[in-house]
């Protein structure tokens, strides 16, 4: 075996896994007192606020994806569902693993699976989000079942495939929008300028955003480090898709805004203002403003710094409503322990590290399509009908 | 009938007697240097809080319509009949959103054990389910705390205002705070100098989520067959072009024949 060559990025991605698994030693051994920064005052932090919410918004690659591909049937993006799906499983699979760190009873994080309360919403978001993850285990089988070349099976999951995706999209439309209605209950804890009756439609509609974005900034850096990239006709139409549910999601905020008269909570004083500003700028109006530039909307670059940017955004919009709004409230301010950030930060690394390595060792970006036409012709470019033909 | 706390700040001596019961019947340590505590914690389920010359009591207020056992996706809080709010420790896998959820910030973490629970006061409800009253009004010296079927306790506080209205702020908090708690508190000062929010909602709270997560089956059912719907017409028409183009001779299979049938 070879040695693996030491590179920059390899010696962080060791050091932040090192720090972290210190970190979870501390977490696990000294209770969340010690290893966060968390209290009675501010019992949701860094790990529900980014680990969660972020986590899950920015999987919404998968459903926008697969409803494209198999709802929509626009077969031409069919060579970056592999990655996309897998990096939907990675992302639910770390929200897991970070709720593992964030509960304080994690070895019981199976309970609302028995224990039922249809009222809460978080129950609802345990529910699905168990659901989506097998819906996502079985979309993604087809790879294993392919490199390991258990015909049989993958033949059984092409053929489950439209209903697979079809709860898919449902599951993830039920649980993006209800991590919004988690904050439905807390009108006066959660500032005017983030609490609104319709949470849910626009953690929804960012939702679609994140997905379309994640899809454009995963080809680009997939195009940088893999060599695999979607021909730059489709990127562009993902950029003109984006810049439609960009525009939605900026009048459903804005007209919210203004019909609860929220707007006039822009003081210059209020530290609030700024934040509010930020998030707009980069989930809205620079992603807006530069993807109607028809020279920015054309060239790969361009779409790449747009999608960072709309994510950054919707990062921090997830940030400033599990965190800065409800600071005024609680009446003090929280900043993340150096544990949490450094498990965090590990989590990401993990997710960075599993993803190479199934790259290396699965088909993920190799032309799904060819190295299937030649293991088992009938099963070429998804086309469901011929199985039957050839079994018949 | 459900019964209730009717806690009166203008009997109140702050002598503290309260907390000190409330720590015995939960197993809690007390001293003086918790008594000196001005707040509630997992330690301190309920705490009497002093501003100069006034008094008011700080303990769950056992809502009617409770955020906390809304939200709790494991059901470990729920309303009793009764009127405590109870919690099931056996349940709880540490959410926190009960924490985050109260209105009143009640439930409070064992942030320093490394398997913690949440704590806050259920209203004595093993005493009160066996007829007794809480163990802080049973302690209560001067009637200031005191026990009893909530309609009465309202009726009584009515009367106390009407009869001294120049004592009293005319308001019954938790007559109708977030659709009414099981707990009420009279008091001659406003509440907000005690952290009591008096713009609260007279409605239940679980209302806000309920009318969101009623309407979830039907969005799954129109979903589900909008979606099918969809795929349904785009990949016939995707067929019916390959049909035209000649393509694999016409010969879609099994799938078109179910679906367009």
């Amino acid at each position: 075996m070879r040695r693996p060559k030491i590179t920059f990025w390899r010696v962080i991605l060791v050091l932040i896994l090192v720090v972290g698994a210190y970190a979870t030693l501390v977490r696990f051994t000294r209770g969340l007192g010690a290893s966060t920064n968390l209290s009675d005052a501010f019992p949701w932090g860094l790990w529900v606020g980014f680990d969660v919410m972020c986590g899950v918004m920015l999987a919404a690659g998968g459903f926008t994806l697969t409803a494209t591909v198999y709802i929509l049937n626009l077969r031409e993006f069919k060579p970056i569902i592999r990655p996309t799906v897998l990096t939907a499983f990675l992302g639910y699979i770390l929200v897991t693993v970070a709720l593992l760190f964030d509960l304080g009873r994690g070895y019981r994080i199976w309970h609302p699976l028995i224990m039922w309360n249809p009222r809460s919403v978080m129950f609802e978001v345990a529910w699905c989000v168990t659901l989506y993850s097998t819906v996502l285990s079985l979309e993604f089988s087809s790879v294993v079942f392919e490199r390991w070349r258990f015909f049989k099976l993958l033949r059984l999951q092409k053929m489950l495939v439209i209903p697979l995706v079809i709860a898919g999209v449902m599951l993830s439309t039920l649980h993006q929008s209800s991590l919004g209605s988690l904050y439905l209950i807390v009108p006066n804890k959660l500032h005017p300028l983030w609490y609104t009756p319709i949470l849910p439609v626009l953690f929804f509609l960012s939702a679609i955003c994140v997905g379309l974005a994640m899809t454009i900034f995963e080809s680009s850096m997939s195009a940088r480090h893999f060599g695999r990239h979607l021909e730059l006709p489709l990127l562009r139409q993902l950029g003109r898709t984006l810049l439609v549910a960009l525009g939605v999601y900026t009048v459903v905020r804005f007209q919210d805004l203004l019909h609860r008269g929220a707007l006039h909570l822009l003081q210059w004083r209020s530290p609030e203002t700024p934040l509010f500003v930020l998030e707009m700028l980069l989930c809205s109006f620079a992603p807006i403003g530069l993807l109607l530039i028809p020279k920015v909307r054309k060239n790969a670059d361009g779409l790449y710094l747009s999608s960072v940017l709309c994510l950054l955004g919707f990062v921090t919009n997830r940030l400033n409503i599990a965190i800065t709004g409800m600071e005024r409230y609680a009446g003090q301010q929280y900043f993340p322990k150096w544990t949490e950030i450094s498990i965090t930060l590990a989590i990401i690394a993990a997710g960075f590290l599993i993803f190479a390595l199934a790259v290396k060792y699965l088909p993920i970006f190799e032309s799904a399509e060819s190295r299937q036409r030649e293991a088992e012709p009938e099963s070429a470019g998804g086309k469901l009908p011929e199985l039957f033909h050839v079994e018949s | 009938m459900s019964k209730g706390i009717l806690y009166d700040a203008t009997l109140c001596i702050a002598c503290k007697l309260c907390e000190k019961a409330c720590a015995e019947r939960n197993g809690l340590p007390y001293d003086d240097d918790i008594a000196a505590e001005q707040k509630q914690s997992a330690h301190k389920l309920t705490c009497v809080l002093t501003h100069q010359d006034k008094f008011m009591r700080r303990l769950c207020m056992n809502c009617q319509d409770p955020s906390c056992a809304s939200v709790c996706p494991v059901a470990a809080l729920r309303k009793t009949p009764e009127g405590p709010v109870t919690y099931d420790a056996s349940r709880c896998m540490g959410c926190r959103y009960c924490m985050v959820a109260c209105p009143f910030s009640v439930p409070k973490y064992e942030w320093d054990k490394p398997l913690p629970l949440v704590r806050k006061c259920d209203m004595c409800s093993d005493r009160v389910s066996r007829g007794l009253q809480t163990a802080c009004a049973d302690a209560c010296p001067t009637g200031a705390t005191k026990f009893g079927v909530r309609e009465d306790l309202i009726a009584e506080a009515k009367d106390r205002i009407a009869k001294n209205p120049d004592t009293y702020v005319n308001h019954i908090f938790g007559l109708n705070e977030v659709g009414g708690t099981s707990v009420l508190l009279l008091s001659s000062v406003p509440f907000e100098q005690f952290g009591y929010r008096t713009d609260l909602s007279g409605e239940a709270l679980p209302l806000l989520t309920y009318r969101v997560l009623s309407h979830i089956p039907d969005l799954v059912t129109i979903g589900a067959v909008a979606l099918g719907g969809l795929w349904w017409l785009t990949n016939r028409k995707n067929e019916v072009a390959r049909d035209e183009n000649g393509d694999d001779g016409g010969e879609p299979g099994g799938r078109k024949a179910h679906a367009t049938s």
